[in-house]
């Protein structure tokens, strides 16, 4: 009877699947949407070059990543991660208590945050990071208290400014580039307030004071999607868009970047830290797969070649922003003889 | 006193303004199927189009030499593969310059890089291929693709252009080789995933929305069907068996992610199920599909008159004879009509798969449900992040696809339903 027959192949299928469980050839690798591209790239040049089965990329978030990375040793859990931040003390002991004790930390190169409007607009946007904060912030120092977010357009924050309306797209709170542009663009230009910089207030203040993005409009949390951002930014010369500088590299035709404290973000600024909202990417690597998970250590022996990370490579293609060559260097003889990092 | 009037005077008199809200009824009613029209169609010529670029692909068809010095047989499948296209290209450039290497990434770069895997493929496949001259078509690469489909502006200034005007001349210089061409793009269905939007194809997500769907049939299909027949023929009426009912109803209307977090927890945390597998996936839609299908058999069930069962009974047949040897087969269109219904749904579910893996990139497609893997609604969502322009069409084109397919699973299940309804 097929019905019987059904079951009979649902119950088989089961059984197979206890057995592939255990057996992994694919390298398989989880971590932040930011470093998605680059590792994508590495596994298929790896793919392509050597035969072997194509490595296993899942964009999950740095924070995500981390917790899958840190689940412990054998072909359960993942070989590597990458993160677009360094890995936090917390992270690291939830590592230990796994048994992941060995980690190389391997930087990669600089990604840059970009602020961007689209060339329809005519002004040469330049703004300081406290011009951003105030901007953008949730609360602000208004004739010399801290108040709730009073301006909607740029005249008001400085004369010298347009009178257009501020509308700001950005990231989610769940994305790893939102974290990085309140650390770097956010806290940096609250700093920078009189109110804050004379108030001696600690860093704590500044963490539960300057983090929130405001809620009242002019910032539009516009999903994890860029590709989005790029179509309402080209349709709305007055919006401007957060973004990691890859889809502003592609997108130069129609987009021009905001220049901060008058620097403009390419591919030198970034590389040198002169723009101030670039971050360093990073992968950690497992030590105790390697030798032990097929073909993974030629996997990470394409990850720090001169093919993938000079400053002609082809992950510079994608729009990370090369190391100098001396870091390179360095980075390649650490990550090549399995230097484990310490504690953060 | 005036004189009552006749019920035809009421009935004339009331007819103008019951006319009037016939007429609204009906205004409204057209009015409401043309918005739902109009959103559709604007959803389609939107998708068609942007998608329509992805359906087509830029090919750079060139004469390349084999030479015996970059590629040797002892060596393969190594060799100078991408050496030997480029020169091949540069052939057909007057001027190009191959003595540095800037002048040699820059003619390479208008290939696509997979042009020296196809070649690789070739020469190893046929390693007799050596020393000699030999018609070669690849895809070039996006940046050029969109050039030629007029998707790059020649009148930006050069600076914000992706290209620049020497790149543009050289490229215009293989156009008037008569090397250019533009056919079919059958890479989208046939290719695996790439970084490269030229080489990016549905092959992997399509192969991991079969072997998730097969999986989810093999379970639900059965389960949802015994569930049913139980519910409908055998369970006693009482309150336990109304519980239950109550219980299916609500767990068709539960959140596709709800699922997703319970397969993360129990198939990957508890019985250690590989992530990404296309078996997990089809277990996890599993469990969304198995209401629609209980539902639709029971409604089946109950559509087959009495009167069938107890001319079977009559006759001496057993419970279990009448329920498959007569109530099931009537059944069947309308439970198969729901199960496909359910198929489709599951097809186009996005969230639970999220949470399960399944939108990780990889460049082979799964060659079993245990196999990582991407599937349809995934792998749009994991093109709709991409940077490069080209998977700006290839998203709208791979939404198509979906959508392909959704409509045929419809189609298919209002066909059955037509050919094998029975009324009683």
């Amino acid at each position: 009877m097929t019905y019987a027959k059904l079951t009979t192949s649902a119950l088989a299928l089961l059984a197979l699947s206890a057995g592939s469980a255990a057996a992994r050839d694919q390298i398989r690798v989880v971590g932040s949407s930011t470093v998605f591209p680059y590792t994508q790239a590495v596994a298929e040049q790896f793919a392509n070059n050597t035969g072997a089965p194509s490595p296993i990329v899942e964009s999950t978030g740095t924070g995500g990543g981390m917790r899958i990375f840190c689940g412990g040793i054998g072909e359960g859990h993942p070989d590597m991660t990458g993160a677009s931040r360094s890995m936090r003390a917390s992270e690291f002991e939830l590592c230990v208590q796994n048994g992941v004790t060995d980690i190389t930390e391997v930087l990669l190169g600089y990604d840059g945050l970009s602020i961007v409007v689209a060339r329809a607009n005519e002004f040469a946007w330049n703004l300081s990071l406290a011009e951003i904060y105030q901007a953008l912030g949730a609360q602000v120092e208004v004739d010399g208290q801290w108040v709730d977010n009073p301006f909607t357009t740029w005249n008001q924050i400085n004369p010298n400014l347009p009178a257009s309306p501020i509308l700001v797209f950005g990231p989610p709170p769940t994305s790893g580039t939102r974290d990085a542009f309140v650390e770097l663009a956010m806290h940096v230009g609250c700093r920078q307030l009189p109110y804050v910089a004379n108030g001696g207030f600690d860093s704590a203040w500044v963490n539960e004071n300057c983090s929130r993005m405001r809620t009242d409009g002019p910032f539009v949390e516009a999903g994890e999607n860029d590709n989005l951002i790029v179509q309402r930014l080209q349709a709305d010369p007055n919006a401007f868009g957060i973004f990691g500088y890859s889809f502003l590299y592609e997108n130069l035709d129609t987009l021009k970047d905001v220049n901060i404290n008058g620097v403009e973000a390419n591919l030198e600024t970034i590389a040198s830290f002169e723009y101030p909202i670039a971050r360093p990417v990073f992968v950690y690597i497992k030590n105790a797969h390697r030798g032990v998970i097929a073909n993974f250590n030629e996997f990470i022996e394409e990850f720090v070649s001169e093919d993938a990370l000079a400053a002609d490579g082809y992950l510079a293609e994608r729009g990370l922003v090369a190391m100098s060559d001396e870091t390179r260097a360095r980075v390649q003889e650490a990550v090549l003889n399995a230097v484990s990092m310490p504690a953060p | 006193m005036t004189p009552s009037r006749t019920p035809m005077q009421q009935v004339q008199a009331s007819l103008a303004r019951r006319r009037r809200k016939q007429i609204t009824l009906q205004v409204l009613g057209i009015g409401a199927i043309s918005a739902a029209i109009l959103m559709l169609g604007l959803l389609l010529t939107t998708l068609t189009l942007s998608g329509r670029h992805a359906l087509t692909q830029t090919h750079l068809t060139v004469q390349v030499f084999i030479d015996p010095a970059e590629i040797r047989a002892d060596r393969l499948p190594r060799g100078g593969f991408d050496d030997v296209v480029t020169a091949a290209i540069a052939a057909l450039i007057p001027g190009a310059d191959l003595s540095n290497r800037e002048g040699r990434r820059e003619v390479s770069a208008i290939s696509s890089n997979g042009a020296q895997f196809l070649l690789r493929d070739l020469v190893v496949a046929n390693p007799a291929l050596i020393g000699q001259t030999i018609a070669l078509r690849f895809p070039v690469s996006d940046p050029y693709d969109q050039l030629f489909k007029g998707l790059i502006d020649r009148a930006t200034p050069e600076a914000n252009r992706r290209l620049n005007d020497a790149q543009i001349a050289r490229f215009d210089a293989l156009v008037a080789a008569g090397a250019v061409s533009t056919p079919l793009n059958w890479g989208l269905l046939f290719n695996a995933d790439s970084r490269f939007p030229e080489l990016a194809g549905l092959r992997g997500a399509l192969m991991g929305s079969f072997w998730a769907l097969l999986t989810c049939f093999v379970i639900a299909f059965p389960l949802g069907i015994g569930a049913a027949i139980w519910l409908e023929e055998f369970a006693p009426r009482n309150r336990i068996s109304d519980l239950i009912e109550v219980n299916i109803n609500n767990l068709a209307a539960v959140p596709s992610v709800v699922f997703g977090l319970l397969a993360l927890a129990v198939f990957i945390g508890w019985f250690g199920l590989p992530r990404s597998a296309p078996f997990v996936g089809g277990l996890t839609l599993a469990l969304m599909t198995l209401p629609t299908i209980i539902i639709a058999t029971r409604a089946a069930l109950k559509a087959v008159p009495p009167s069938i069962r107890e001319a079977a009974l009559g006759l001496g047949a057993s419970r279990q004879q009448v329920v498959f040897g007569h109530v099931l087969p009537l059944a069947m269109p309308g439970i198969l009509t729901g199960t496909i219904i359910g198929l489709a749904q599951a097809l186009g579910e996005t969230a639970p798969l999220l949470l399960i893996g399944m939108n990780a990139f990889l460049t082979s497609a799964a060659t079993s449900p245990f196999d990582a893997s991407t599937a349809l609604p995934t792998q749009i969502f994991l093109w709709a992040d991409s940077p490069e322009r080209g998977f700006v069409s290839r998203t709208s084109a791979a939404i198509l696809v979906l959508l392909t397919f959704l409509i045929v699973m419809n189609a298919l299940a209002i066909a059955l339903r037509k050919r094998f309804e029975r009324k009683w």
